[in-house]
C-alpha cells in the first residue's frame, strides 16, 4: 500500500467533512476540488481511483449539495462547460481551428428546446406548445443534430481559411448569431428577442429527485458519454486524421486525408457537444435570452480548453472545472467577502473600505481573469496545465 | 488494357514563366527517373500529377481515367503516392502514427464504427496496425516505432516518408529526391529497397534525382528534362551519353559561362 | 416606394457614412500597420483605440473641473486632448507588444494570436478598474463643448455639425501626416523595409526590434486619435464600446487590403459608406422588418464575404506568401 493510496482516500474523506462542518466556506469546497485532483492525478491502482472518484461525484458531491445547494450549483455548471469545452477541445485542440464563435452552437442548442418546449412557440405556429417535458429527452438529440448542421454549415465556408483569418471569421459568425438572437422578434417572433424565453419546461425528474440534483446527475451522465466519445475519436483514424491536418494539411492530403470532410466533422462533432448542452441548459435556468451567448461566452471556454491543455481531454475538464469555480466562487466570494468587510467598517491602512466606489465589484472581473489566463498561458505554459502529449512535444521547446 | 501512367503534353504556366511545355510521359510497371538541372521543371511535373494544381494544358490518365480536376485525396485513393523534396513529415506524430495516416484512404470505417467501438473497429484497427509494422520492417525502422518523428535522424526520416507513402498501397510511387542528404551507403541502401518493392509489390516508381550514380544503377529508363521540355529519354547508357543532356548540364566547350554555372 | 424619401436622405447618410468612415480607416490603420510588419492581428488595437477615448475623456472632464473648458480656446482644447489620446494609445501599444507579443514571435501562429485576444479581454476590464475606482462610474460622457454642436445647414436636406466637420479636418490632417511619414521619411522607408523582408532588412542595418516598436507607436496613435475623435462625435464610451468598431475596422483593413495603408483608408471609407447606407436604407426597404439593428451584421457578413470570396481586399495584399 504505498502512501498516495492512503493519502488519496484521506483527502477526499477529510474534505467532505470540512464542508459538512463548514458549508459556507469557499475555502472547504476548494479543498474538496482539489482532492478530487489529487485523486485523479497520484499514482493509486486504477480501481482505486475510479472507485474514489465515483463515490466522490455519485454520493459526496450530491450530499454535500444538501449542506450547500450553492455547490451543486457550481458542480453542475463546471459539468456544462466541461462539455463545451471538450467540444471546442476537438475543434482547436485536436484539428487546429481556432473557433472564437464557438458558444453559437450552445445558443443553437438551448433555443432549439426553448422555442417549443415553452408557450413561445404557440406565437409562431398558433396552437399546441408547449410540448410536454417529456419531449425534453427527444430534443437532446434535436439538440444535438441542429448544432452539428450548425456546424458544417459554418464550416463550409471557412474551409480555405487559416489560422487568423479563420479565427475572425468565426468571431463574426458567433456575432451574427447573436445579432440574430437578439433581434429575431420580428417580422416573426423566432427568439423574443432581448426580452427571452421562459417558461422552459423541465422534464418530470425520475424517483421524485429535486431538480438540483437530477440536472447534477443528468450533467455527470453526458460529460461521461462525451468524454467517451473523445477518447475514441482521438484514438482511431478520424483522430490521426485531425492531428496529421493540424501538423501539415498539404501532406494529410498528399496522403489521402480528405480535408473538407474531416474538418467538417471536426466543427460538427465540437458542435454537437455544445448542442446538447444547450438543451440542457434551457430546461435548467427555465429562463434564457441572448445575454448568455456573447462572445465572452465563446473565450472563456477558449480560456478554459487553453488553461487545461489543447488537445487534452483532462485538460479541458480540468480547465472547465478552474475557470468555473473562478468566476462563480472565487471572484463571487471576493465580492460577498468585500461588501462584509464594507458593512463591518473595516480599514486597511487607514482608509475606510466602505469609502470604496460602489461600482467595485470584484464578481464583474471575470473578463480580466480570462485575459490574464490567455496571456500568462501563452507566455509560460503554452501547452496547458495537463497537455496532451503531441501538444507537449509541440511548445515544450518554447518554455523558457 | 489501359496504361498505367500517360502524361501527354502536359503544358504549364506560372504568368509569363513556361515551367513545362508539352512534356509527355508514360510509364507502364519498373523504375523510371527524371532528372535535369534545377529548375527543369521536374518538382512542377510532380505537383500537377498529384493534382496539387492543373495543368494548363494536355492530359494526364492514370489507368484509363483522367487525372484532370481531381483532388490530391482522391488521386492517392486512385492509387498514386508521393514524398516530398522537403520532407514533410507530421513532426510531432509518432513514426507509427506517421505510417498509420498513410492509410487513410484505404480505411473502410464510418463514424458510427468509431464512437461503438463496434467488431468491424477492432479487426481494422488491428489489421492496420499489423501491416504498419511490417510496412516499418520492410523499410528497417520497426524499432523506432514509438519514436517522434521530428528526432529521427535525416536519413531515417526519408525512410518514414517512404513508408508513409507505401502505406496507402499505390500503384505508382512519385519519390522527390529520395536520396538528397544521404550517404553513399544509405542511399545504396534505398535503391536495393526501390528494386524489391519492384519486384514484390509489382510497384511502378518515378523518380527525381541529382544523385547520378542512383540513377544510372537503378533506374530502366530516364528522361531529362531542361528548361520545361523533354530532352531525352531511354535507358540509362544512352541518355548518359547523349550530346543534348550532356549540353544541358555542363555547357559545350566556347559557350556563354552562364550555362556552366548554373548546373 | 416612397422615392423622393430615399433620395432626399441620400446625402445626409453620404455625409454620415464619411465621417464613420474616417473613424474607421484611422483604426484600421493601426491593424494594417502591424499586420504589414509582423503579419499578426493586433487583436487588443481595439482597447488601445478605446483607452484614447478614455485618456481624451479624463482630460476634458478634468479640464471641465478647474473650469479650464469654456476658459480655453476650443481647438486648443481638442489639440490636447488629440495628443493626449495619441500619446497614451501610443505607448499602450508598444507596451503591450514588448510584453505579451514579443516573447511569442516565433511561436505558432495560434499563441501570439491567442495572447493578442487575452490582452483586448484584459485591457477592457483594467480600465473598468480604473474608472470605478477613480470616478466610481465607467460609462463616461464627452463633456460639451458648446461651438463643437452648433449645425450648419448646407442645404434644406442636409446639415453638418462643426463636430462632424472637426472630425473630418481632423482625420485628413492624420492620414496625409501618415502618408508623409511612410513614404517621405527614412523611418517610413524603414517600415515598409521590414515589412517587405524582415531578414533582408535587418541585413541592411535596420534595427528590427526598434521599427517594429515604431509601428505600434505610430499605428496606435493613430487609434488614439480615433478613438478620442469617436468620443466628441458619439459622446458616450465604455471599456466595451472599442469591441465592434475595432472588428469593423479591421473589416475595413482586409476590405482595402491587409497590410496596405491606402487600402486601410479606402476600405474604412467603403466600410463606412456602406454601413451607414444599411443602416438606413434597411429599415425603409424591408418596411420595418430589418432595421439599423442589423447593421452590424452586415459589416461582419461583409467581413465573411471578403475573406472567402476576395481575401486579397480591393487594393491587394501586400503580404509576402508564407512557405
Amino acid at each position: 500500500m504505498s502512501l498516495y493510496s492512503v493519502l488519496a482516500p484521506a483527502a477526499v474523506a477529510l474534505s467532505s467533512l470540512a464542508v459538512a462542518t463548514a458549508p459556507r466556506s469557499v475555502l472547504a469546497f476548494l479543498a474538496f476540488q482539489g482532492a478530487l485532483l489529487f485523486v485523479y492525478l497520484a499514482r493509486i491502482p486504477t480501481w482505486l481511483r475510479v472507485g474514489l472518484l465515483g463515490v466522490a461525484l455519485l454520493l459526496l458531491m450530491p450530499l454535500i449539495g444538501a449542506f450547500n445547494g450553492y455547490y451543486l450549483e457550481v458542480a453542475t455548471q463546471v459539468g456544462i462547460f466541461a462539455a463545451l469545452a471538450l467540444g471546442l477541445n476537438i475543434v482547436v485542440g485536436l484539428a487546429g481551428l481556432l473557433d472564437l464563435g464557438y458558444v453559437a452552437f450552445f445558443a443553437v442548442g438551448a433555443y432549439s428546446w426553448a422555442i417549443f418546449g415553452s408557450p413561445h412557440a404557440n406565437v409562431i405556429f398558433g396552437g399546441g406548445f408547449p410540448l410536454a417535458g417529456v419531449w425534453f429527452y427527444a430534443f437532446l438529440f434535436v439538440g444535438l443534430f441542429v448544432a452539428a448542421i450548425t456546424g458544417i454549415l459554418l464550416g463550409l465556408p471557412v474551409l480555405r481559411l487559416h489560422g487568423d483569418y479563420l479565427a475572425i471569421v468565426t468571431l463574426g459568425f458567433g456575432e451574427v448569431i447573436r445579432v440574430l438572437a437578439n433581434n429575431l422578434d420580428k417580422p416573426i417572433n423566432l427568439t423574443n428577442g432581448p426580452k427571452g424565453i421562459t417558461p422552459i419546461s423541465r422534464p418530470p425528474a425520475p424517483l421524485g429527485l429535486p431538480y438540483g440534483e437530477y440536472f447534477y446527475f443528468l450533467v455527470l451522465l453526458i460529460v461521461v458519454v462525451v468524454v467517451l466519445v473523445n477518447r475514441r475519436l482521438e484514438d482511431s483514424h478520424i483522430g490521426r486524421a485531425w492531428e496529421a491536418i493540424r501538423e501539415d494539411e498539404l501532406a494529410a492530403r498528399a496522403m489521402g486525408v480528405p480535408l473538407v470532410r474531416m474538418k467538417l466533422l471536426a466543427f460538427a462533432c465540437g458542435a454537437s457537444f455544445a448542442g446538447i448542452m444547450g438543451v440542457l441548459f434551457s430546461a435548467k435556468q427555465v429562463f434564457i435570452n441572448p445575454e448568455s451567448f456573447t462572445f465572452l461566452e465563446s473565450i472563456g471556454v477558449l480560456a478554459m480548453v487553453i488553461l487545461g491543455g489543447m488537445g487534452s481531454i483532462p485538460g479541458a475538464v480540468l480547465g472547465a472545472t478552474v475557470v468555473t469555480v473562478l468566476n462563480l466562487q472565487v471572484l463571487k466570494g471576493l465580492s460577498l467577502w468585500l461588501n462584509e468587510l464594507k458593512n463591518a467598517g473595516v480599514t486597511v491602512l487607514g482608509y475606510s473600505l466602505a469609502d470604496l466606489p460602489t461600482q467595485f465589484e470584484p464578481a464583474k472581473y471575470e473578463r480580466m481573469i480570462f485575459g490574464v489566463i490567455l496571456v500568462l498561458m501563452m507566455i509560460f505554459r503554452p501547452q496547458g496545465i495537463l497537455p496532451a502529449r503531441r501538444r507537449q512535444r509541440e511548445l515544450a521547446h518554447l518554455e523558457r | 488494357m489501359a496504361a498505367l501512367f500517360d502524361a501527354r503534353g502536359v503544358t504549364k504556366r506560372f504568368g509569363g514563366l513556361t515551367a513545362l511545355q508539352a512534356v509527355d510521359f508514360a510509364l507502364e510497371s519498373g523504375i523510371a527517373s527524371i532528372i535535369g538541372p534545377n529548375g527543369a521543371g521536374k518538382t512542377t511535373l510532380f505537383n500537377i500529377f498529384t493534382g496539387l494544381y492543373p495543368a494548363d494544358e494536355g492530359s494526364v490518365t492514370f489507368r484509363g481515367r483522367a487525372l484532370f480536376g481531381l483532388r490530391p485525396d482522391q488521386i492517392t485513393a486512385l492509387g498514386i503516392c508521393r514524398t516530398f523534396q522537403n520532407i514533410r513529415l507530421f513532426a510531432n506524430m509518432t513514426v507509427i502514427e506517421n505510417v498509420l495516416v498513410g492509410m487513410n484512404s484505404r480505411i473502410a470505417l464510418g463514424l458510427w464504427d468509431v464512437l461503438s467501438h463496434g467488431p468491424r473497429f477492432a479487426r481494422t484497427e488491428a489489421d492496420l496496425s499489423t501491416r504498419a509494422v511490417a510496412l516499418l520492417d520492410r523499410v528497417g525502422l520497426q524499432a523506432n516505432a514509438n519514436d517522434v518523428a521530428r528526432n529521427l535522424p535525416y536519413g531515417d526520416q526519408r525512410r518514414l516518408e517512404l513508408a508513409r507513402a507505401l502505406a496507402s498501397e499505390p500503384a505508382l510511387l512519385l519519390l522527390d529526391e529520395p536520396t538528397a542528404g544521404m550517404t553513399r551507403t544509405e542511399a545504396g541502401a534505398l535503391m536495393r529497397l526501390l528494386r524489391e518493392l519492384v519486384v514484390d509489390l509489382g510497384l511502378a516508381i518515378i523518380l527525381i534525382e541529382h544523385n547520378m550514380r542512383v540513377v544510372m544503377e537503378v533506374s530502366d529508363r530516364v528522361t531529362v528534362l531542361d528548361h520545361g521540355e523533354k530532352i531525352a529519354e531511354g535507358p540509362p547508357r544512352e541518355v548518359q551519353s547523349d550530346a543534348r543532356v550532356i549540353e544541358a548540364y555542363l555547357g559545350t566547350r566556347g559557350s556563354a559561362p552562364q550555362r556552366a554555372r548554373r548546373a | 416606394m416612397d422615392y423622393p424619401l430615399l433620395l432626399g436622405i441620400f446625402p445626409q447618410v453620404f455625409l454620415d457614412g464619411i465621417i464613420l468612415g474616417f473613424m474607421y480607416a484611422l483604426i484600421a490603420l493601426g491593424y494594417t500597420m502591424v499586420y504589414g510588419v509582423l503579419e499578426f492581428i493586433n487583436f487588443a488595437h481595439s482597447e488601445i483605440f478605446i483607452v484614447g477615448a478614455f485618456v481624451g475623456v479624463e482630460l476634458l472632464l478634468g479640464l471641465k473641473s478647474v473650469g479650464l473648458l469654456d476658459g480655453l480656446p476650443w481647438p486648443l482644447v481638442l489639440f490636447l486632448t488629440l495628443v493626449a489620446g495619441m500619446a497614451a494609445s501610443g505607448l499602450l501599444a508598444v507596451t503591450v507588444e514588448r510584453v505579451a507579443y514579443r516573447p511569442l514571435r516565433n511561436a505558432p501562429r495560434l499563441i501570439p494570436l491567442i495572447s493578442a485576444i487575452g490582452i483586448s479581454f484584459f485591457l477592457q476590464d483594467l480600465i473598468r478598474l480604473f474608472e470605478s475606482l477613480w470616478r466610481n462610474a465607467f460609462n463616461l460622457v464627452y463633456p460639451t463643448i458648446d461651438v463643437l454642436n452648433l449645425r450648419f445647414e448646407l442645404t434644406e436636406t442636409i446639415d453638418v455639425s462643426v463636430k462632424s466637420l472637426v472630425v473630418i479636418v481632423a482625420a485628413l490632417l492624420m492620414l496625409w501626416a501618415l502618408h508623409v511619414i511612410v513614404n517621405r521619411t527614412t523611418i517610413g522607408t524603414a517600415i515598409r523595409a521590414v515589412a517587405e523582408d524582415q531578414a533582408a532588412a535587418s541585413l541592411m542595418g535596420i534595427n528590427v526590434n526598434r521599427i517594429i516598436s515604431l509601428t505600434f507607436l505610430i499605428g496606435g496613435a493613430m487609434g488614439g486619435a480615433a478613438g478620442v475623435l469617436f468620443g466628441v462625435q458619439y459622446g458616450l464610451i465604455n471599456p466595451y464600446t472599442g469591441f465592434i468598431p475595432g472588428l469593423k475596422a479591421f473589416t475595413a483593413a482586409v476590405l482595402g487590403g491587409i497590410g496596405n495603408i491606402p487600402g486601410a483608408m479606402l476600405g474604412g471609407l467603403v466600410l463606412g459608406l456602406l454601413e451607414a447606407f444599411a443602416a438606413s436604407y434597411l429599415s425603409l426597404l424591408t418596411g420595418g422588418a430589418f432595421g439599423a439593428e442589423y447593421k452590424d451584421i452586415f459589416a461582419f457578413s461583409v467581413l465573411i464575404v471578403i475573406l472567402i470570396f476576395r481575401p486579397k481586399g480591393l487594393l491587394g495584399e501586400i503580404v509576402r506568401e508564407r512557405a
